[in-house]
């Protein structure tokens, strides 16, 4: 009990300055002004910013949504595979999580612009050219394509676990594909998917990089303007501690209410 | 008069360009209890599964009541499985389980009430309903996963060594439950195991089978006292296998000097196997016996002791309620009637 005691101390010493100091730091910038008086008028002004915040979650529940669409029969046939193919296709699938985040945002920047390779692929058989660039469907895009493998993964590790004797079973007893999937394999992956929702949503709503690569300007999100309060002309770091605080809570409070959603479904079947 | 309700028809199931299924054909009597026996790797599972419809044939055909099932998927085949492992869903209590496969069949749901406590009876488990799985036995989980597949009234049950994993006390208990169910429901058991005397306790009909290929096909009886060859008498309890020359009809020559047999039919002079189950040599005295050996070992089984006595270049095993003293010489005896001659098959040696 007291060698494990020890070896926390590392972690809570870390802790204490990675998170509960930082976030002290948030919550009192948030609340005061430039003079240091405290004031409530950075949460007020906020709502200048509705549009953007909506937006921003309306962005990311679309990606989670299509990453968990793609994902689940995805790490399906993964868990399904023989071993090797397995550990091939999770390694094909973690190898361009090693190339860095912009450079591969990059890419698809040259991919989908006006003059991109897409385009010109499609003006070579008489097509196009489409405005595939700078709308909120190149972000979405970005960020599905950015994030998808946090979803696989743990959906992956939940399905592996799922002895295969189980899922003959329940065809065995009449289960059709769709009912397999609503009856045994949704149920039995729940933890994956709210662990997998989780690793999607949290990083595309606060994102900035992809919106800014890929949106033109014109699909600003919340990370976007948080950025710009610390690091852009219009420089005011209370204001922007107020909007990360804020977008905190709003994603606290949704995944407190999916978690209870998960469960209750649990409970349920 | 008995009807076949399943029919296998040259089947072959490869897997990696191996065969693990060599052209096997096959027919279920309707209601009987059928034990697919054999070691390990022998195809008896596989044989299972392509009624099930979990393994596909690269050749051959399913029969069901006469109509053709080799391409129906598992859910619309009139049977059900009881897997090795349970299988059970570990997200549903006991009564859901058993309730899943009426669930599918959208009953009503004073109907799966009634019939889900009418196999938790059966079962003996009565009381259960609210328990998650985890926290029963391995032998109530088996008890579950039995009444999970028998509440669809299937026609033929199908069963994948479902006592493996339980103890020995446990395991007799459930044979014979096992085979008063059958009895009772009147339906069909397709049972897998490698446990020759749990073929024996429970079967109508064994099959015998080793290396993808059907050895023997009968009754207990049969399969027991009349083994085809010589890996059967040897897979079905102990034996003595010789080598023998067959003189003619009636006669066979083995261990040195010639015997009394009731075989005929082979070739003259036809070298043979010679099968003499271990309870049926008698110990004698060394002047009266026909063959003449030393003691080796003696092992005390319970119900009688295993004497390995050395004879004319063999090791015979003989069970004896009688020990004998290691080291003795002893003579023993066998009737014409307890000697079964069986052609040698590259097959079985």
């Amino acid at each position: 009990m007291k060698v494990s005691r020890t070896l926390a101390i590392p972690y809570v010493v870390w802790v204490l300055i990675f998170t509960v100091v930082p976030l002290g730091l948030v919550i009192g910038f948030a609340f005061t002004n430039p003079d240091g008086k405290i004031t409530l008028e950075n949460i007020f002004e906020m709502s200048d910013y509705m549009a953007v915040l909506f937006r921003s979650i309306l962005f990311a529940i679309a990606a989670t949504v299509i990453c968990l669409i793609i994902a689940f029969p995805a790490a399906y046939i993964i868990s399904r595979a023989n071993a090797i193919n397995q550990s091939t296709l999770i390694v094909l699938l973690m190898v361009p999580m090693w190339i860095n985040f912009l450079l591969r945002t990059y890419a698809w920047m040259t991919l989908l612009e006006q003059n991109g390779v897409i385009n010109r692929i499609l003006g070579a058989i008489g097509l196009g050219p489409y405005q595939l660039i700078n709308n909120s469907g190149a972000v979405i895009l970005g960020m599905v394509y950015n994030y998808l493998p946090f979803m696989i993964l743990p959906l992956y590790s939940v399905m592996v676990k799922i002895d295969q004797s189980v899922i003959e079973a329940a065809q065995d007893l009449g289960s059709n594909k769709i009912r397999l999937v609503r009856k045994i394999l949704l149920p039995l992956s729940m933890p994956g998917i709210s662990t997998g929702v989780i690793a999607v949503f949290v990083p595309s709503v606060s994102t900035f990089v992809i919106s800014r690569m890929l949106g033109g300007g014109t699909n600003d999100l919340i990370g976007d303007i948080i950025e710009m309060q610390f690091s852009g002309n219009s420089y005011n770091p209370h204001l922007g501690s107020a909007m990360a605080l804020v977008l905190m809570i709003i994603v606290l409070f949704m995944m407190s209410l999916f978690n209870q959603f998960g469960t209750e479904e649990d409970v349920a079947l | 008069m008995e009807n076949t309700i399943i029919s296998l028809r040259n089947a072959v199931v490869e897997y990696d360009g191996e065969q693990i299924l060599k052209s096997i054909s096959l027919d279920i009597i309707d209601k009987q209890f059928v034990t697919l026996l054999g070691p390990s790797g022998c195809g008896k599972t596989t044989t299972l599964r392509i009624i099930g419809g979990f393994a596909e044939m690269a050749s051959g055909e399913l029969f069901f009541n006469g109509v053709n099932i080799k391409n129906l998927p598992p859910h619309k085949r009139q049977v059900n499985t009881v897997f090795q492992k349970y299988a059970l869903f570990p997200h549903l209590n006991i009564y859901e389980n058993i309730a899943f496969g009426l669930r599918i069949q959208k009953l009503p749901e004073g109907e799966i009430k009634t019939r889900v406590e009418e196999m938790l009876e059966l079962v003996n488990m009565r009381g259960y309903e609210k328990r998650s799985i985890n926290s029963l036995s391995g032998g109530q989980q088996q008890r579950i996963a039995i009444a999970r597949a028998l509440v669809n009234r299937p026609k033929v049950l199908l069963l994948d060594e479902p006592l493996g994993a339980l103890d020995l006390k446990l395991r007799k208990d459930m044979q014979i439950e096992l085979k008063r169910m059958q009895q009772d429901l009147e339906i069909t058991f397709i049972y897998v195991t490698h446990d020759q005397e749990e073929a024996l306790t429970m079967s109508d009909t064994v099959v015998v089978m080793r290396d993808g290929m059907i050895q023997q096909i009968g009754t207990p009886q049969d399969i027991y006292n009349e083994p085809k060859n010589a890996f059967v008498a040897d897979f079905i309890g102990e034996s003595n296998i010789i080598d023998g020359i067959m003189r003619r009809d009636f006669l066979v020559e083995f261990a040195g000097r010639e015997f009394v047999c009731v075989d005929k039919g082979f070739e003259k002079d036809e070298l043979v196997d010679v099968v003499i189950r271990p309870e049926d040599i008698k110990v004698v005295s060394q002047d009266k016996g026909a063959i003449v050996g030393v003691v080796e070992n003696v092992v005390f089984k319970g119900v009688h002791y295993e004497i390995t006595v050395d004879a004319l270049g063999y090791k015979w095993i003989i069970q004896s309620t009688m020990s004998e003293e290691v080291g003795s010489i002893i003579g023993m005896n066998v009737t014409p009637e307890d000697i079964h001659i069986m052609h040698k098959s590259e097959e079985s040696r």
